[in-house]
């Protein structure tokens, strides 16, 4: 691999990478269940950002955005789904807030 | 790159801001925002198709699931507000700290570039990749369409069950 | 014919979802004989189904689907536990429109699942085990419980962020080869092996399936969601779904693609011992019936794992049919389960008591598949233990043998005290009025037990004649 193909990678490698912590970060740090939501969002544009880059990079673009045009769909409905589940659990409890789901215990 | 360093400085602010945003609605917001500069940087590197998908379905429709979802739940209180705000704080600032610190390490690591790209591939039409190359893929996302379908049924029935526990 | 497993499914979701008068009636016929076919072609395996040419759906795929010895397993394990699964969402759920719902996710899943048996490239993989994800997702909370929508938000949280770990190493491996068919990308990761990036693509997309198949690390999900979802979904659970979209395609990966390097065998060895023995001490201290089951589904599995890691032939056999007995003897656990929970309205351990007395067929079956789980010959759960204890100890690594073995007695321990508190002994007051289950549901029962009976008498026989056994031993 040349020089100035890593040189670029490493450049937004380290952006993207900021994007996972902060998703992860958010899932582990947040007891309201629709910023959980916001923080898988978070991650999936990280690992959708890095598809791109790596198909820039290597010249195949094409392949790339066939990946991402499928991983954008499934994106939506794992969203509707889970917004789905957060209404069913707001219905059940009155609010969002994981501290109130307490009948399993972990 | 002077561009990107400043699209991509936007999109950790914009990420940050979506996790932090004390109302959910301008956590939303943020969301939105990062996907917008996500699908700006994605235009910079040749991949114009996705990007428009990027821009109309994540940056337009996901929001809108969003905010109805939310639409749903009670509107904070001003007291309420200035609580969660409190308590976010408390969460949340170590995650500043943390990402100075991967910036640091990971500026000062140099990663070897010790393999071969491989050769550029001999189609470069994305539609002819994703029709005739990737079949499957649409066969699966024509599946996973339906099973947003049935979720759709299951779920968002507004009608309450007779058994509804307490 | 193999794109018949995928294209028949989706034929049947659509003919049931017709808008004609009766095609939801059709709905459980349907979706039986789809499951009752599936087992039949594996079983007549060398027919002349799998040689036929794919003249009518010559163009619908471009690409290849691959099948060995290994998918005919899955295939076999799919259509049983889906068969027994659809019995006992008939039964146990109450609402016909949850019944259709139910159906109609199962037929996604199974297409999702059988897609994963058959395909060879890495992206379409991550494609269909967001499929059938998101059909369980949906599937543990089709009756929209409160614990059963927590569980399935746990699972779906802690799967999406798996999935995110699996894409961003699909575009690691993108960079280094270009290409993501597994031909392709094992040459690649061969060629420039040694490299961090290569390593680090690698362990990414390990994490998956780990995350996936709930090994002890990354386990918290899985007792929530197995014990809230309702038991025709736990079924599906415990016996297929985390089975295939995780170890199943653990296996497929470590086997085809990324091969048995010495540091993958380590981490799988490692974590497989740490499932089984964190899993058997878990289960022991458990009150709720389906918590101890997905307790035990964790150490089990670890046995698939640490045969899969010691990578010898005869452990990825033994790994392999471990697989498959695991999938009968938990399905029918969770078929007791089920029954106790339909007409005791609970599953809590300490409210019951003495219960053979009153079903006397849950109670003999339970104790024949929890006696299968321990490992006590000549059940079918023995054989699979033993050949991955032998292959163990022959190719020298005695203390995960030594503590394979162990385990087996914390597993009679765990189930034994379970069978003192539920079935054996006086019945507690006021239970009097218990039934047995339905005929339907006594019927699975003994036909599972029967499986497990049959495969466990009939292992020296069934090894020089049963297709897919014979095929992945010799």
């Amino acid at each position: 691999m040349n020089e100035t193909a890593m040189q670029a990678f490493w450049f937004f490698g380290i952006f993207i990478s900021l994007l996972f912590i902060i998703g992860v970060y958010c899932i582990l740090a947040t007891f309201n269940l629709l910023r959980a939501l916001i923080g898988v969002e978070v991650l999936i544009k990280g690992a959708t950002l890095l598809i791109i880059l790596a198909g820039y990079l290597t010249g195949n673009t094409a392949l790339a955005q066939a990946f991402v045009i499928t991983l954008i769909v499934i994106e939506v409905v794992v969203m509707v789904v889970a917004g789905g589940v957060i209404l069913w659990v707001f219905r059940h409890n009155g609010a969002i807030d994981a501290r109130k789901l307490t009948d399993l215990k972990g | 790159m002077m561009i990107d360093l400043i699209l991509l400085i936007c999109l950790v602010l914009a990420a940050f801001w979506a996790v932090v945003a004390a109302r959910m609605l301008k956590a939303v917001v943020g969301l939105a925002l990062t996907s917008v500069i996500v699908s700006i940087l994605m235009f910079r590197m040749n991949s114009p198709l996705a990007a428009v998908f990027e821009l109309s379905v994540c940056a337009g429709l996901i929001p809108v699931i969003f905010i109805t979802t939310i639409s749903f739940t009670k509107r904070l209180s001003w007291e309420a507000y200035l609580e969660r705000k409190k308590e976010i704080f408390s969460r949340f600032w170590y995650l500043p700290v943390i990402l100075v610190i991967t910036v640091v390490l990971l500026s000062r690591y140099k990663i070897a570039a010790d393999f071969i790209l491989p050769q550029a591939p001999a189609v470069t039409d994305v539609r002819h990749v994703l029709w005739n190359l990737r079949q499957s893929d649409l066969f699966g996302q024509i599946i996973i369409l339906l099973i947003g379908a049935f979720g759709v049924v299951t779920l968002f029935k507004v009608k309450q069950p007779k058994d509804k526990p307490k | 014919m193999l794109s018949l497993f995928i294209l028949l499914p989706f034929f049947c979701l659509i003919a049931v979802n017709l808008p004609v008068k009766g095609a939801r009636r059709l709905a459980f016929w349907l979706t039986a004989s789809l499951f009752v076919l599936q087992i039949l072609a594996v079983l007549l395996h060398p027919s002349v189904f799998w040689g036929m040419k794919e003249d009518l759906f010559a163009n619908f795929f471009a690409i290849n689907f691959s099948v060995n010895n290994l998918s005919l397993v899955i295939f076999l394990t799919i259509g049983i536990v889906g068969l027994v699964s659809l019995i006992i969402g008939k039964y146990t759920l109450a609402n016909r429109p949850d019944r259709f719902h139910f159906t109609n996710l199962l037929l996604t899943a199974l297409i999702g699942m059988n897609a994963l048996a058959l395909l060879t490239d890495l992206f379409s993989m991550y494609v269909f085990i967001e499929v059938t994800a998101l059909s369980s997702f949906i599937l543990i909370a089709v009756q929209r419980e409160k614990t059963a929508l927590e569980g399935a938000f746990k699972y779906l949280i802690i799967s999406t962020i798996a999935s995110a770990l699996m894409l961003s190493s699909v575009a690691l491996i993108l960079l280094v080869s270009g290409s993501t068919s597994f031909d392709v990308v094992s040459a690649a990761l061969k060629a420039s092996s040694g490299s961090v990036f290569v390593k680090l693509a690698v362990a990414l997309f390990l994490c998956g399936p780990f995350i996936k198949s709930g090994l002890v690390p990354f386990h918290g999900w899985l007792p929530d969601a197995y014990s809230a979802a309702p038991s025709a979904v736990s079924v599906l659970l415990a016996g297929i779904i985390t089975k295939v979209s995780g170890v199943y395609v653990l296996m497929k990966l470590v086997m085809s693609v990324f091969g048995f390097t010495p540091v993958i065998r380590d981490i799988l060895m490692f974590a497989g011992a740490l499932s089984i023995v964190f899993g058997a001490l878990a289960a022991i201290g458990q009150k709720d019936f389906k918590r101890m089951l997905a307790y035990s589904s964790i150490s089990q599995v670890g046995y698939i794992i640490i045969g899969l890691g010691c990578g010898t032939k005869l452990a990825i056999a033994g790994a392999a049919l471990h697989f498959f007995n695991h999938a009968v003897f938990k399905s029918l656990l969770f078929t007791n389960a089920a029954v106790m929970e339909q007409k005791l309205g609970t599953v809590d351990m300490d409210k019951m008591g003495g219960l053979t007395s009153r079903m006397p067929f849950t109670g003999m079956t339970s104790l024949i598949a929890f006696l299968s789980t321990a490992g006590i010959p000549p059940l079918s759960g023995f054989w699979s233990k033993l050949l991955i204890v032998v292959a163990l100890w022959t190719s020298g690594m005695h203390g995960y043998a030594a503590i394979a073995l162990l385990a087996s007695v914390l597993t009679l321990a765990y189930f034994l005290s379970m069978q003192r508190r539920v079935f054996f002994g006086k019945l507690r007051p006021g239970l009097e009025a218990v039934q047995e289950a339905g005929t339907g549901l006594v019927i699975t029962q003994v036909a599972l037990a029967l499986v497990i009976l049959g495969v466990g008498l009939g292992f020296p026989f069934m090894l020089k004649t049963l297709a897919p056994l014979k095929n992945i031993l010799w």
